[in-house]
């Protein structure tokens, strides 16, 4: 759930007690400056009633409620001492309503001329059951258009306000570390955003520093081996013009350079993955796949024939490519010379060109392969000592620098297909 | 024959002139920037060795000088870091041929070979080792004057196989030589077992042996 409809919720449930209460408050409250009205104004009737009373002593006639809305009934005179002013209310029979109503009522006492009189004043008084009931529409109204409103403002206002906010995640859900992506922040003048966007800003700026340190790191540390490397391969080489050793020594130097010559494989390889995940390959050209897979096919020949491999080519189509040349050659020697090593004696390694895909497949252990750990760095499948672990993951970096589609399956085969987009 | 190597790890130095040496070149030194470039600006030299990373300058800044005086040694450059920039400036800028570290011994003498050969008889010149010669321009090979038709590999074995004439050429040096770079993490380089068995076949009559050492490699001997 939104943030934004999280609070709206809380907001609807909250104002429910909050405006019944207030409802309760403003009911009695507003009963009570009613009732004060109404007193006040049958206090008046019975001041008015003084001022006329020398003129019109009639009026102390009138002892009909209905006809007069007072009546005056003479007392005692100790009826008249004891008596206290009081408000009360009473229901009434109304005509016009054919109902009981509510009315309130003042009963006074007056003197006039040594006679003693009560004197009883009604009003019409307020329905209550009627209030009740408008002030209960009218508050649903009030809550329907808060809420109405409330939805209104963040659907309008606070998207706007958290634009910076859903821009920032927008571009972060599609970061990529080693790509070389720019957060744009957009200017703000709340106060969490601005202190959201400068440390997701300094965080990302920091971590791709550390990760080009990191990938500069590997690139370096290659580039140092080289020249060690060099110098225990010549040597041991010109040790071996040099001298003339028993062929058991021959033996066991040749044994040294070869595994110098493994390390320095796998030097060039981490060398190149590097420098592929640091973008140093710019130059790109069309690139013939076609005419390329017939010329690795021609460099592997002797070494699929040694393991009396057949390589099978199937051209179904001309497949042109825009990349960089010396990554197509270095991607279709992989895959081929993965094809070769892990391919099965007496069997072929076919390669399918079609329009949009390339695939090479060859016969193996008959059981698929952990399509998920195949691409990863020194995951070795075989026990193959010589192989660097490198070759597939090199694959996939280049695929992916240019967004070719990489991808493993077994059926009876183990098929690689590129796809080109 | 006179070569100059600039390079500033001493060992490094040391292996490359003691085999180069050895081919009966007179084989000079530089180790720093300033040294080479007197020394380009005085001599002259049938193939100079420059390594791109010096201490105290650039070695393509070296080579710059060097084509900017006038000069056409050839020049190899000899690299640590095999990267295509420097590759593609250097050759842009009249370099020879880009060898990367590490190499082979064999490598080495292969390369320098080709170039001097270039400048010197502009590739019409024929190799000559017992009854054997070889004609590199057009990539022909004779025995006692009749022509054998070689492949491509083949032919590429036995140039190296010169080149490296009475030295123990290791599998993996000629593999990577014939075969390219992308060759390696092969299982094995037995593999080009084959071709060398094709080439002694057609060269049945040739008083050149190719050798096998100890399944470490091969070497070109003549009767």
């Amino acid at each position: 759930m939104k943030l934004l409809n999280h609070t709206s919720k809380y907001l609807a449930i909250l104002l429910v007690p909050l405006i019944s209460i207030w409802a309760f408050i403003f009911y009695y409250a507003m009963l009570d400056e009613i009732y004060d009205s109404l007193d006040d104004g049958l206090e008046n009737q019975k001041v008015l009633l003084l001022e006329r009373l020398p003129t019109n002593p009639e009026i102390l006639e009138h002892n009909d409620l209905d006809l007069w809305s007072h009546a005056i009934t003479p007392i005692s005179k100790k009826q008249y001492e004891q008596f206290e002013d009081r408000n009360s209310d009473t229901l009434m029979y109304m005509l016009n309503e054919r109902d009981f109503e509510p009315v309130r009522v003042y009963e006074t006492k007056l003197a006039y001329n040594d006679n003693y009189y009560k004197v009883k004043f009604i009003t019409s008084m307020v329905e209550e059951d009627d209030l009740i009931q408008d002030l209960v529409v009218y508050l649903i109204v009030l809550y329907a258009s808060l809420m109405i409103a409330i939805v209104i403002l963040n659907n309008l206002m606070l998207k706007k306000i958290w634009k910076p906010f859903h821009s920032l995640m927008r571009q972060l859900r599609d970061f990529r570390i080693e790509k070389n992506h720019h957060i744009k922040t957009i200017d703000t003048n709340i106060e969490e955003f601005k202190l959201l966007n400068t440390s997701i800003t300094t965080l990302i700026d920091q971590s791709r520093a550390r990760y080009l340190e990191q990938q500069h790191f590997i690139e370096n540390a290659s580039h140092e081996l080289q020249t060690p490397l060099a110098i225990s391969i010549n040597k041991l080489e010109l040790f071996l013009e040099n001298t003339k050793l028993p062929a058991d020594d021959i033996k066991t130097m040749a044994s040294v350079l070869d595994n110098l010559g493994r390390l320095t494989r796998m030097n060039k390889s981490l060398l190149l993955l590097s420098k592929i995940e640091n973008r140093q390959f710019v130059d790109e050209e069309t690139i013939d796949f076609n005419s390329l897979t017939a010329n690795i096919i021609g460099d592997f020949e002797d070494l699929a024939s040694h393991k009396h491999i057949v390589l099978h080519l199937e051209e179904h189509s001309n497949l042109n490519f825009q990349m960089n040349k010396d990554l197509a050659v270095v991607l279709m020697t992989n895959l081929v010379k993965n094809a070769i090593i892990h391919g099965q004696r007496n069997n072929t390694v076919t390669i399918k060109i079609h329009e949009k895909s390339i695939s090479i497949s060859n016969f193996g252990v008959a059981e698929a392969l952990n399509a998920n750990l195949i691409f990863s760095r020194f995951k070795k499948i075989s026990n193959d000592k010589k192989s660097t672990g490198l070759g597939l993951a090199i694959a996939k970096a280049i695929s992916e620098k240019y967004g070719i589609g990489l991808e493993y399956r077994y059926s009876e085969e183990h098929i690689f297909k590129l796809t080109f987009f | 024959m006179k070569l100059l190597i600039i390079e500033d790890e001493p060992e490094m130095l040391e292996n490359m002139s003691q085999t180069l040496e050895r081919e009966h070149y007179i084989v000079e030194t530089a180790s720093d920037y300033k040294t080479a470039l007197q020394k380009i600006a005085v001599y002259d030299y049938d193939c100079i060795l420059l390594d791109i990373t010096l201490p105290d300058g650039n070695g393509l800044e070296l080579l710059k000088a060097l084509k900017l005086s006038g000069k056409d040694d050839g020049v190899i450059i000899v690299s640590a870091k095999d990267s295509l920039d420097d590759r593609l400036d250097g050759l842009n800028l009249g370099a020879d041929d880009y060898l990367p570290k590490p190499f082979h011994m064999a490598e080495l003498h292969a390369r320098v070979k080709a170039v001097l050969r270039r400048r010197h008889f502009e590739g019409n010149q024929y190799i000559h080792i017992g009854n054997v010669s070889v004609q590199p321009e057009n990539r022909r090979v004779t025995v006692d004057n009749h022509e054998i038709v070689l492949n491509r590999k083949e032919y590429d074995i036995l140039m190296y196989l010169i080149t490296n004439k009475t030295r123990l050429v290791t599998k993996s040096a000629l593999a990577e030589h014939v075969w390219g770079d992308h060759i390696d993490q092969s299982d094995s380089f037995d593999f080009i077992y084959s071709q060398i068995k094709n080439l002694r076949k057609k060269l049945e009559h040739a008083t050149i042996n190719i050798e096998a050492v100890y399944g470490v490699g091969y070497k070109l001997e003549t009767d």
